[in-house]
């Protein structure tokens, strides 16, 4: 059973963020919930997959961001609740589906998941989707921890349904990621079976319809701000001259400093976590009660630019600081540390920042190595991108890689240096249209078969139609591995029960138009490195179809590793040909007796048998010897 | 009032998420409200993964650098880079066994010599406990309980608020049941490692 299901109300559980928001919609009621999962969201998705293979919601793994949030519309539109969870990023995508969507309304309450990543530990970028809650006008939650996730999910349910909008559920990585105690409320009832009512003449967003409901989105946002000034999650807390306000994570970074610097008499503290529409009474109050304002708040100064306005158009004229010089930055996530340092500097605090030792390169007197993030022993992705590399060779023609968004974008890094342009998902096909057309060059581009689910159709449609100049490279590991091995419309190989109807990928692309086609296990060299050659001469849209499994993933579904292991005989002649094209992690160097031996680590090498088929010195290994 | 914030790190796949966790259990369960943050995504393909565990009565779930009271490494060089999170007083834990990162294992670069790393940590830090928890693990009849020695060790120090008992019941009731024995057997030779003043390459100070 999953554990989301377990303990009685009451009860304190250590929570990830994300496990405390699943709980929450559960405890709201949730009858169905979409995402496509991606860092630091996926384990929303993950743990409503779990629970719902007992009955008690509808879940699905969509195949993008647009659909997850227009299917949990249609739930919401038949009076189910309903949520749709994703990365920052993911929001972009779903963005053209939620600007209307906020005119078109919900029933059933909607939460919109978005999990923005500031210092991009797992993503392209660090944008800001606060934004995203104003620039569409729906209402907009900010925790700062687990606990706080869970009961902002359950208010989120309330509000939404209270102004007929989609609410957006704002979390950045630090309150995905950490592990709270959190407190269990009562599960929700499985929900009866929802019913459509129809109202075209509000629900069909004509131009007639749509100028009327724009009016009608306005108003409702009237009414938001009003819930805003009354909400439990924004406080004023002190009644100090130097006024603080903060939001999401920062709010608990500003809590420690306070506490540690001794400064809550000192410091009226606004905390704000419904932050759109914001309480404008409640601010003002505050502006209007302390000399200067420091605003506490990750990424863009969203909360400050609005305060200034609001302090204008209210002919107040205390100062508000924010980010600048010698403030905070707009880039990379804040620490504790950071947080102390500029309130006591803005409070004119004396502060004693922790002694940092020094530099443990300066005092090792040499630089420490580097532990770069690499695609796994095994993994298939290495095996084609070396037989591209090594058909690029024999041709003799230099090759540009447009890639795409997965494991396989660590192909970027050296000795494979197989990728040359990434924008978002989706983009390496339709980038590659662009810089053949514009380059004449040999362009090969990646894309993973869970991206190509994702945003890769519509792109292969394109190419197809205006008879571009590439070849596409699909690697079908069968999972979408990077963010924690979770299905798509591709995959055969299935957790067990998994109610999802395959979809044939070759039989897709060749749907689409796509006469040129290989197919190729690249675990077998010869039979890939041939139909490489051959796809790279050709001409116009052709794709390579690379299928062999993430051996991770196979693993978890077998619970065990493969067996044969590999060794490299003593007399290899040292031509580092493995190691400069291959790179696989599980071979390394030794100097031994004045000689450099190329190894196998047992414990590392998965056993894909790649290796052996490129060099004469390598050999299975001898039974019992690993 | 007890404050203390304790950073692990180690290689993918070496468990730190669990240690933390377990960790996070046995305080909840003594009537803690613990704090753990993680990192995730493109980290565990081989890279360095780090988590937090935060005791006493903060808000802010992560680490900033030179405020880790405790680091538990699960690597060498890690611990070596850890250093930016310790101050004068940090009781350090490491593995001394070795995992060449990529740039190493291909001769790009050397990895610098264990002892040499070593002895730099002990001229900084408050305590350093180091010991091959790899080979202990092995010893357990589980190469990937690392994590466990570790705690088993951290737990004989002392300066934890929690007890043994208390984190031995957590590995009973919330890890892999086939693994059990062999975690429990790890961090027992944890503990006895810890106990073996060969081990101690610093004190800290009483
Ligand atoms: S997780 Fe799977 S697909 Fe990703 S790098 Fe590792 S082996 Fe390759
Ligand atoms: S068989 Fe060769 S290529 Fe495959 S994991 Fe082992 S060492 Fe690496």
């Amino acid at each position: 059973m999953s554990e989301l299901l377990a303990g009685q109300p009451g009860e304190r559980r250590l929570f990830l963020g994300n496990e405390a928001i699943a709980r929450a919609a559960l405890e709201a009621g949730v009858a169905l919930a979409a995402c496509y999962p991606g860092t630091p969201s996926s384990e929303i998705g993950d743990r409503l997959y779990e629970v719902s293979r007992t009955g008690r919601l509808v879940f699905e793994y969509s195949t993008n961001e647009k659909v997850a949030l227009e299917v949990a519309a249609g739930a919401s539109a038949a009076g189910w609740r309903a949520l749709a969870s994703m990365k920052h990023v993911g929001v972009n995508v779903a963005a053209d589906a939620l600007m209307t969507l906020a005119y078109v309304g919900v029933k059933g309450g909607l939460v919109l998941v978005s999990a923005d990543d500031p210092s991009l530990f797992s993503s392209q970028n660090e944008q800001d989707n606060r934004l995203y809650a104003r620039f569409a006008g729906i209402p907009m939650l900010e925790p700062e921890s687990p606990q706080e996730a869970k009961d902002m999910t359950l208010a989120a349910f309330a509000l939404s349904e209270e102004l007929g909008l989609p609410v957006m559920l704002r979390t950045t990585t630090r309150v995905n990621h950490t592990r709270g105690v959190v407190s269990l409320g009562e599960l929700a009832p499985p929900p009866p079976p929802g019913r459509f009512v129809k109202d075209p003449f509000s629900l069909v967003m004509v131009p007639a319809v749509a100028r009327q409901a724009h009016a009608r989105l306005l108003a409702k946002q009237e009414r938001a701000r009003a819930l805003a000034e009354s909400s439990p999650f924004n406080r004023l807390l002190g009644s100090g001259p130097l006024g603080v306000v903060a939001s999401g994570v920062a709010a608990a970074y500003v809590a420690d400093a306070l506490l540690e610097l001794g400064l809550q008499d000192r410091v009226t503290f606004l905390r704000l976590g419904f932050t759109y529409p914001l309480p404008e009474d409640l601010i003002a109050r505050f502006l209007s009660r302390v000399d200067k304002v420091l605003v506490v708040e990750e990424l863009e100064p969203y909360l400050e630019d609005a305060l200034k306005a609001l302090a204008q158009s209210r002919g107040l004229t205390v100062p508000i600081r924010g980010k600048g010089e010698g403030l905070f930055s707009r880039l990379y996530e804040f620490h504790p540390g950071l947080v102390r340092r500029v309130l006591a500097e803005f409070c004119q605090m004396p502060h004693e920042a922790p002694q940092p030792l020094p530099a443990a390169a300066e005092l090792l007197g040499r630089p420490l190595p580097e532990r770069p993030p690499i695609l796994c022993p095994g993994c298939p992705h290495r095996a084609m991108y070396y037989a591209i590399k090594i058909a690029l060779r024999d041709l003799g023609v230099e090759g540009v890689f447009p890639t795409d968004i997965g494991c396989y974008t660590l192909g970027l890094l050296p000795p494979l240096s197989m990728a040359d342009y990434l924008i978002c998902m989706g983009s390496s096909i339709t980038t590659a249209c662009g810089l053949s057309r514009a380059s004449g060059q040999k362009v090969v581009a990646f894309i993973g078969d869970s991206t190509f689910f994702h945003g890769g159709l519509t792109g292969l449609a394109n190419a197809v139609h205006n008879r571009h100049d590439l070849l596409l490279v699909i690697l079908d590991n069968g999972t979408t591995a990077m963010t924690g091995h979770q299905p798509h419309p591709g995959v055969t190989l299935t957790p067990p029960d998994y109610p999802g109807q395959p979809v044939d990928l070759a039989a897709v692309v060749r749907g689409l138009g796509v006469t040129q086609f290989w197919r190729v296990n690249p675990l077998k060299y010869k039979e890939s490195l041939a139909a490489a050659k051959e796809a790279v001469a050709a001409q116009g849209v052709r794709v390579l179809l690379a299928q062999s499994p993430c051996p991770l993933y196979v693993a978890r579904l077998k619970g065990k590793r493969p067996t044969a292991r590999f060794q490299i005989s003593g007399d290899c002649g040292e031509c580092r040909h493995c190691l400069e094209y291959l790179g696989c992690p599980a071979m390394y160097v030794t100097e031994a007796e004045s000689r450099r031996q190329l190894l196998i680590d047992p414990d590392l090498c998965a056993g894909c048998a790649f290796c052996v088929q490129l060099c004469d010195h390598i050999r299975p290994a001898k039974r019992g010897k690993s | 009032m007890l404050r203390m914030r304790i950073f692990m790190t180690g290689v993918g796949g070496q468990g730190t998420l669990l240690a933390s966790r377990v960790l996070g259990e046995a305080a909840l369960a003594a009537g803690f409200t613990p704090l753990l943050s993680e990192t995730h995504g493109m980290a565990q393909r081989g890279g360095v993964v780090t988590s937090t565990v935060i005791l006493g009565d903060l808000k802010s779930p992560i680490i900033s650098p030179g405020e880790a009271d405790i680091v538990l490494a699960f690597e060498a060089l890690e611990a070596l880079r850890a250093l930016e999170f310790c101050h004068a007083h940090t009781l350090m834990l490491a593995n001394t066994a070795v995992i060449p990162p990529y740039p190493v294992a291909v001769g790009q670069v050397s990895y610098p010599p264990v002892g040499d790393m070593l002895a730099v940590v002990a001229g900084q830090v408050g305590g350093l406990l180091a010991f091959d928890a790899s080979a202990l693990a092995r010893q357990a009849g589980s190469p990937l309980a690392v994590n466990m020695v570790l705690l088993g060790a951290l737990a004989a120090t002392d300066t934890l608020p929690v007890s043994a008992e208390d984190l031995k019941q957590v590995i009973r009731d919330k890890t892999n049941p086939r693994f059990v024995d062999a975690n429990l057997t790890a961090f027992d030779l944890g503990a006895a490692a810890a106990r073996d003043p060969e081990n101690w390459h610093r004190r800290p100070a009483a």
